[in-house]
């Protein structure tokens, strides 16, 4: 397993009242994500945990693209992999952002 | 506790929400009333296995369980919800120790019924001491849950199935609900193939396998209540009426399906194929029950099955 | 000890166990007169729906006559027969009929003890000394989920990774000891001692709570399972 962590600085709060979600599952190719609202609306972390050692160069690029289209302000998301791709990593980080907006 | 709502699935309502897809997060939200779901030791709380690191293995925050209270059709219930996607659902020290807790204070409430939505291949390898033992606890938590008056029941339709330990614990609930792909067993076929050869049972022989130890099957032979087409709401249904149905575990019910086992063994032992222990049980077309759509399958179990009754 | 060397140090005032195809089933007498009934699996013999149902009914009858004398459960099984046939008629519903019965017997106040005294495995573990009130292990048991072999066809690792990794936790590999560390067997008996002061010692003071996961943690093979059972029963307990 390898662990990374991105800080970021969000331009705008993320939008939506709730304080956590959860999508994905852990397995092979999958990823879960826990999105909490946690930080100060300007901060934003991507905390990983990944079956796929070497890959953090990647992480850091779909990382930032996330945090550029998004604006994550005040998330903290979590991560454990089971070696997804990058686009399926990005669909993850932006349905666990969109989460936050859904009827409680 | 927590309000994790999955991402990407309608709001529109559970209708035609396939179990077998769902994820446990989602079959949990849509079989509840809406809104009524709270977790216990949520993802949040990251209580993952102490044990998947030794083995360089992903952890998931939850360890594969969803543990929580609700409501179904105004009344309260607990539930519980094993995710087949993870580790094949299988059961861990976490991810056991989560729904032996539940059925401890369903015993301790004596009253509140308990719902457990299987998904799972048996034990955890990897924690296999620990797994086994979670077995055994919520077993005997299930036994003491329905002995001081709870109804538990159990909904089997997932990827994974109920074999291995959970087809003993599906075993000792007070009733099942099964679809389709709702597989229930104790050794999976490639694990007897494994172990006894190809000729004993081939995995590899998809409509052996379903006939074999699909919910078909096991609703003909007793094995489960009822048979629910594959979507949430066809489970919902199925679970709101056992819940009417069922009573308490006594000597009796032991009894009852000492006598329901032992006919069983006596009528249909020596029947080679689940086609013929379906003729035995008096339907006219055994070759035809795989094809045949649930409504036509409800009504064909309805007329041939054994009668619901206080034998489980 | 052999099975007979068992029996006769467990019961020395008789018995009338039946032997018949790796099942046993009958009663014993015990110290002091109760007249406890015995069910087991012998020969490392593996058990299958006929076999389940067999002991069950046998465990019903006890119940049926009454009283308060213990149910002893002795083992030296396979796993659960796997075969077609058995999966087809159900297997998972005759194993459980045997573990409710045994688990109904101890809420009705009849202590159940398992005496685990060669191998076991599996679906035949859990339902006859998972399912017992106290379980004890005899020197030279050996109980497995699953044998290491296995465990590396489906883990991918070697056995000696996996041996090696089993010196550090008890939580996966066979033998008596992981099991005991884990909380699943209380104690190892004296096999150099009269084992009907053994069970005796043990039914004295034999909880009716399932303590196994507390157990398990005092003995750090379990770390989480007791907290966590603990942690959701309070909050399942206040919102129903």
């Amino acid at each position: 397993m390898e662990n990374l962590t991105y800080r970021h600085k969000a331009k705008t709060r993320a939008p939506g009242d709730k304080p956590l979600a959860l999508v994905g599952v852990v397995a092979s190719g999958n990823l879960e994500v826990l999105v909490e609202r946690v930080l100060p609306d300007t901060d934003c972390e991507v905390a990983i945990a990944t079956t796929a050692k070497g890959f953090g160069d990647v992480w850091a690029a779909v990382v930032s693209d996330f945090v550029e289209r998004r604006s994550p302000g005040g998330l903290r998301l979590s991560i454990n992999d089971g070696g997804a791709r990058p686009d399926t990593v990005a669909l993850r980080l932006s349905q666990a952002v969109r989460s936050l907006e859904e009827g409680r | 506790m927590s309000d994790l709502t999955p991402g990407g699935t309608s709001e529109s309502g559970r209708g035609g929400v396939s179990w077998y897809e769902a994820s446990a997060r989602q079959r949990v939200r849509l079989l509840l009333d809406a809104g009524s779901f709270t977790e216990f030791v949520g993802p949040e709380q990251r209580e993952t296995s102490p044990h998947l690191q030794v083995f360089d293995l992903p952890e998931q925050f939850d360890d594969g369980m969803v543990v929580g209270a609700g409501t179904l059709g105004g009344g309260a219930v607990l539930v519980a919800a094993q995710e087949g996607r993870f580790m094949g659902g299988a059961f861990g020290e976490v991810h056991g120790a989560k729904l032996t807790g539940l059925l401890r204070a369903a015993r301790d409430l004596t009253s509140t019924p308990v719902l457990i939505l299987f998904d799972t291949g048996g034990v955890r390898l990897q924690e296999a001491n620990a797994g086994e033992l979670a077995i055994a606890e919520i077993m005997r938590a299930v036994v003491e849950a329905r002995h001081a008056g709870v109804t538990v029941l159990g909904l089997v339709g997932g990827r994974s199935g109920c074999f291995g330990g959970g087809g003993l614990i599906a075993g000792c609930c007070s009733a099942l609900a099964v679809s389709e792909q709702g597989r229930i067993g104790v050794s999976g076929p490639e694990v007897i193939e494994t172990n006894r050869g190809v000729e004993e049972f081939d995995s590899k022989d998809r409509p052996l396998v379903w006939r074999t130890t699909g919910g078909k099957h096991r609703r003909l032979i007793g094995g489960a209540d009822a048979f629910a087409d594959d979507t949430v709401d066809a489970f919902r249904a199925c679970a709101l009426d056992l819940l009417r149905t069922t009573g308490p575990l006594t000597l009796d019910t032991l009894r009852n399906e000492q006598a329901r086992l032992r006919e069983r063994l006596d009528r249909f032992g020596a029947c080679a194929d689940a086609r013929d222990v379906w003729a035995k049980r008096g339907v006219d077309d055994a070759g035809a029950v795989p094809g045949l759509p649930a409504d036509d399958f409800i009504a064909l179990a309805g007329r041939v099955a054994e009668p619901s009754h206080d034998a489980r | 000890m052999t099975l007979d060397e068992i029996l006769q140090s467990l019961f020395p005032d008789g018995h009338d166990i039946a032997r018949t195809d790796g099942l046993l089933s009958g009663s014993a007498t015990m110290k002091g007169g109760a007249v406890a009934a015995v069910i087991g699996v012998e020969g490392r013999a593996p058990l299958g729906v006929d076999g389940a149902l067999k002991l069950g009914g046998h465990v019903l009858d006890a119940l049926e006559r009454g009283g308060d004398a213990p149910v002893i459960v002795l083992v030296d099984s396979d796993s659960q027969r796997m075969s077609k046939r058995d999966e087809l008629l159900g297997l998972n519903e005759f194993l459980a009929h045997l573990a409710k019965g045994l688990i109904l017997a101890d809420l009705r106040g009849r202590p159940t003890v398992g005496i685990l005294y060669g191998h076991t495995a599996a679906g035949a573990f859990i339902a006859t000394a998972l399912a017992t009130r106290v379980l004890v292990g005899l020197p030279g048991a050996e109980p497995e989920v699953m044998d290491l072999p296995s465990m590396a066809r489906v883990t991918k690792l070697s056995v000696e990774v996996l041996t090696e990794k089993a010196r550090s936790t008890p939580v996966f590999a066979p033998g008596l000891d992981n099991l005991a560390r884990t909380g699943g067997v209380l104690e190892t008996w004296d096999p150099s001692k009269p084992l009907a002061d053994q069970l005796a010692a043990v039914l004295g003071r034999a909880d009716t709570r399932d303590r196994r996961d507390a157990l398990g943690k005092e003995r750090g093979g379990r770390p989480k399972a007791a907290d966590i059972a603990e942690r959701v029963r309070e909050l399942a307990t206040r919102a129903g």
